[in-house]
Formats: structure tokens, sequence, C-alpha cells
């Protein structure tokens, strides 16, 4: 069966999105978004709720009306066109299967739409369960499945159509932890299969990353930062980004520069910044921000040997299993580092961070994002 | 202790469901004992013989109440049409589109009931007489549409508001033009409360007196105006059956609300 959908070569189409501006009703959404689909690429919009990631999706799609710029889809500008002239098909976060159909009428209605006959639809829809692993569905109906079957459904209703582009808004959100993993994974695999440039819309990192070849992290209607999940999640170019991706624990530090290098300074520690990426850093106040479990503690007059220890005291302590989590007053915040090793409230500890795993921003910059 | 409570708990209930059943079934009783009097009068508590002869006399096919009966069912059936022609559009804009005048819109399909209805019947006739069609059928559908309108287009509205608007995008995103998506999933979703909108309209009509009173009569004479006639010509059985025929259409709609409308396309009624 699977060889039915592989006769039937696709390839996924290339969209250009250039000087996009969006407005609800006056407010502005986006405010000239720029951006490539390459065809066959996997492309996550990351971002917080509100930052317009799903408003960019609907203006892809045609649901939402685009103030200016151009949308191209393999050169041609479908900016002004209506929606079913887009050759774009779309999994909903609410599925929006249609419950007045069995399951063949859902995924068939694209094809009846295109003029096959009854037994041509009988045939694809077939084929199509028996790729979603959903064999012999067909006359049930839809509202008497379950969250993953109905996902499943309404893949099978955008891909019937066999369209180059495939638009997803947050299809996982409703789903139960375990489910979600698996169609992570049979998501990925038939976009790669079929060669579909697909753009998913998610508020889940995790989700972004180990599904998606490049992460978009949008942030108020812009785009904040364009790379693999490699480059932003160790390279995040804003503070915004790094504190999206993760690094959630806020350091304030002094950059002092002196000669050839420049050192680091926080909460009475220092430390030589001549090693890291942010050497060339401009001196002055600026922000570091870290991942809990970049940090470990340390003794409080331990050597430093290249890295940022910061004396601390334990202020609270838990733990999630396998390490304990320790929120630690340091330098007039409150962080939060896993370590292995119990230690009792109150203690005096030195929090040693590895200087090259801060990501420091300018303070003016990072007092924006916090 | 627990016992006596219960057991008093189960007797009140009891008196309860009597009572509300005699409030419900009371008149209806009424009625039904009417229908088969053939002679009645005032010291008697009860009918003094019984017989189906009025029941004969209303069936009878050259009967005036099997003639009026066909008149309002006609009536009703051309006023539904009008109504649902008229309110499937306007309630799809009112629940859809942004319409700069939503409230104004809404306001002047409910104005009709916001004054006596006799006042402005008055006026309908005059204008219908300058019109020459006082005294047709059409006239009285226009009048009984022009009441319908007002509970089915609200209703109607309900009904577009209730389904959801993802189920029309993902028709229209798979190729689907605007009218192809109207007609195959706006509106079967919808449907269930358009026909119960078509259903109240039709029951209106059969209904309806006043308006019919004022532009029909004498020559269009409904199933209520030939009620009145024989109620206030003293025959109190044929008055009773009409009422009892009037009474069937109402049942079966209030099983079919309950069998068929959802909740929640109630709930957005009048939203």
């Amino acid at each position: 069966m699977q060889a039915g959908l592989q006769d039937n070569p696709r390839s996924g189409a290339a969209i250009s999105v250039r000087g996009l501006h969006v407005a609800y009703g006056g407010t502005r959404v986006l405010h000239g978004v720029d951006l490539d689909f390459t065809p066959g690429s996997f492309t996550a919009l990351l971002g917080s709720s509100g930052c317009g990631k799903t408003t960019l999706l609907r203006s892809l799609s045609g649901f939402v009306p685009v103030q200016s710029g151009s949308i191209l889809v393999g050169g041609r500008d479908v900016a002004s066109l209506p929606p079913e002239k887009r050759g774009m098909a779309m999994v909903f976060q609410s599925y929006a299967l249609w419950p007045h159909m069995t399951v063949l009428q859902n995924i068939g209605y694209g094809l009846k739409l295109r003029g096959a006959s009854s037994a041509e639809i009988a045939t694809k829809v077939a084929a199509m369960l028996e790729f979603l692993g959903l064999p012999g569905y067909e006359s049930r109906k839809v509202t008497a499945l379950s969250g993953g079957q109905r996902q499943r459904v309404a893949l099978g209703r955008a891909l019937a159509i066999d369209p180059g582009i495939l638009l997803l808004d947050e299809p996982l959100s409703n789903l139960d932890a375990k489910i979600r993993m698996t169609m992570r994974h049979e998501i990925r695999a038939i976009q790669q299969r079929l060669g579909l440039t697909a753009v998913h819309v998610t508020h889940d990192r995790e989700e972004a990353m180990t599904m998606a070849d490049r992460l978009v992290i949008m942030q108020a209607g812009r785009i904040a930062q364009v790379g693999t999940p490699e480059e932003v999640y160790d390279r995040p170019a804003t503070a915004f980004v790094a504190n999206f991706m993760g690094a959630e624990n806020v350091l304030p530090v002094r950059v002092e520069r002196s000669g050839q290098g420049a050192s680091l300074h926080a909460g009475g520690a220092s430390a030589s910044l001549a090693a890291s990426p942010s050497a060339a850093f401009p001196a002055g106040e600026a922000v570091a921000y870290f991942r809990d479990d970049v940090a470990r503690l340390d003794a409080v007059d331990a050597p430093a040997s290249g890295d940022l220890v910061v004396p601390g005291l334990i202020a609270a302590r838990a733990y999630p299993g396998g390490v304990y989590r320790y929120r630690v007053e340091a330098a007039g915040r409150e962080i939060t580092v896993d370590d292995a090793t119990r230690h009792e409230l109150g203690t005096k500890v030195g929090l040693r961070i590895p200087v090259q795993r801060l990501h420091i921003f300018p303070a003016t910059e990072a007092g924006i994002a916090a | 202790m627990i016992r006596l409570a219960s057991t008093a708990r189960a007797a009140l209930a009891a008196a309860l469901l009597t009572a509300f059943a005699f409030v419900l079934i009371g008149p209806l009783a009424n009625l039904a004992l009417w229908s088969v009097a053939e002679r009645w009068y005032t010291p008697y508590k009860l009918p003094v013989s019984y017989g189906t002869r009025y029941w004969e006399q209303v069936f009878r096919p050259s009967g005036d109440a099997m003639a009026s009966l066909g008149t309002s069912v006609w009536i009703a059936v051309l006023t539904v049409i009008v109504a649902l022609a008229l309110s499937i559009p306007a309630g799809y804009a009112l629940a859809r589109l942004k319409l700069p005048m939503r409230s104004l819109f809404m306001v002047m399909f409910l104005l009709p009931q916001a004054f006596p209805s006799v006042a402005i019947y008055i006026n309908v006739a005059r204008t219908f007489y300058q019109l020459g069609i006082n005294g047709t059928v059409f006239a009285v559908v226009l009048v009984h549409a022009a009441h319908g309108l007002v509970y089915s287009v609200w209703i109607a509205a309900a009904a577009f508001a209730a389904v959801d608007k993802d189920l029309e995008l993902a028709a229209r995103n798979i190729g689907a033009s605007p009218m192809r998506t109207f007609a195959t999933v706006t509106l079967p979703l919808a449907m269930p409360g358009i026909i119960a909108s078509g259903i109240f309209v039709f029951l209106e009509s059969l209904d309806e007196f006043t308006g019919t009173f004022f532009v029909g009569v004498p020559q269009v004479i409904t199933l209520p105006l030939l009620l009145y006639n024989a109620a206030m010509g003293g025959n109190y059985q044929v008055a009773s059956i009409t009422a009892l025929i009037l009474l069937v259409p109402s049942v079966l709609f209030m099983l079919f609300i309950e069998r068929f409308l959802r909740a929640d396309v109630l709930a957005k009624v009048g939203a």
C-alpha cells in the first residue's frame, strides 16, 4: 500500500515570505517577516503565545489576510489568493474533522472536490488508512475515534490531496504525552518519505527540536533567530532566545577588558573570558544566561581553575529524581542548579559555572527580554 | 427515623408529581372530555351522554374543519419556506460576518415583538387593502413569516455560531470554494438548529390568530379562526377537537427538540 503512495512521487514546494505584515483589527501582529522554506524541509515556528507564530502559519494558509508583503510558492505570489487556491494542506490543533462525515468521507473530501470517482476515492483512502496504521476504519464515525486516531485521520485528509506543503498548527498539543512522542516520529517519518515542505507551529521546545531540521524562534511578531536546533540551543542570538531555549538562570555580570583579554566578574567571583566564545564581548554591565544542568555545587573556597565560582547559599532543595535540584541565592539572584550530591539547607557553597557555557548579552538588551 | 423521613419524602414527591400532572393534564383531560360529550349541561359534573358525533362532523371530508386544517397546513408550509429562505442567509451573516451594525440588525428582527400586535396588524391590514392583497393566502403567509422570522433568524444565527470555524477553514484549505464549504460543511452541521427553527415557525403559523384575523378573514379561514368561531357559537365540542388537533404538532416538536437539538446550540440562542 505504501507503494501506492510512492507511485505518485511528490516533492515539496519552496516558499519565500517577503516583508510580511499582518494585522488583526488594527493591532499589528507580524512586523515584516522574511523567511525562506526550502523544498522538503521541516521548519518549526517556535515562540511563546502571542508571538505571531500561528498568525504566520494562518497567513501562509490564507486564513488571515495579509496587509503587505508577499508569499511566493514555487515563484508565484499567493498572498492575495483564497485558501482553496494555495495548494497547502493544514492539520489543525482541534483536528477540525467534520463530525457529520465518516472517516472515508473526511479523507476523501479533497479527492471528491478534484473530481475523483467513488472507486478511486475508496482505493486511495484505503491506501492512506493503511499508511497511517488505521486499516479498515473507513466507515467509522470520526466522533467515535480516540485523539490519536483523529489526528491520523486529520493528517490523512491533508495528505490525500498530494499537497506540496504541509502546515501543522500545534497538531500534538491535545494528545496525551505517550501518543505525542509516537506521533512526533510518525509525522517526521511521513514528511521525510513524501519529501513535503512542512511548517510546524508549536510552543513546545522539545517537540520543535526533535521534529524539525530548522527552528524559527519568534518574538512579538518578529523573527528572533533562525537556525538548526544545535545552533539555536548552543548559540542563541539574543537574550530572549537563550531564555526561551531553557537557559532560565540569570546572573548579572560585569565584563572588564584588560590588554588582549577580557574578564568576567559576578558576585565577588571572576574568571577569564579568553577561551569563551564571548571573548569579543564589549566591556560593561551584562547579563549571563545558563541552564540548570550547566552549573555544579562546589566548596566556597574551591579553586576556580578557569570556571566562574560564585559564592552562594542553599535556599531550597527538591528531589525530582536522579539529581537534587537546588535553589541557590547568589549574586543577589535565585539560581536553580542540579547537583548529584546532597547538601543541607543554609550551606554556603560555590556555584561553579563553566564560562564557555554562559550566554552573555548586554544588560540593555536583556532588560527587554526579562 | 430515617425510614420515616424517606417515607415522608416519597409522599411529598408523589404529591408534587400529582399536582404537576394535574396542572399539565387537567386542561387536556377537560378538552378530551368535551370532545366526546354529546350532551352536557349545568347541574351535571360529567357529560350526560357520550359519543363521537362531533369528531365525525369535524373529520367529515366536506367539513369546515378539514378545509381549514388544509388551509392552515398549506399556509404554514409556505411560511416555513419564506422564513427559512430569509433566515438561513441572515442567520449566517449574523453569526459569521463582521456586520457593522450587527446589533441594529438583530433589533430590527426583534422589533415587531416589542409592540402590541393588534396595533401592528391593523396598519398591515390597511396597507394590504391598498395593495389589494387582503384576504389572500399570500398576505397571510407574509404576516406569519414576519412573525416567525423573529425566532427563526435568532435560532439560525445560534445554529451557525455553534459550528466551529476551523471546520469551514479545513474545507477551504483542501480546495473547497466558499459556497461548496457552506453546502457541505456549515449547513449540514447547522441543520438540526435550522430544522428546529423551521418547525417552530410552522407551529407559530398554525397557532397564529391575530394577524390572520386582520388580513385573512373572511376569505382565508385557518384552524384557530375556526376554533374561535366554534367557541363563540357555543360549540365547545368542535372547539375542543380543533384545540386537540392543534396540540399534536406541538408535542411532536418538543420530542424533536429533546432528541436532536444539542445543548450548545440552545445555549447560543440569543447570544
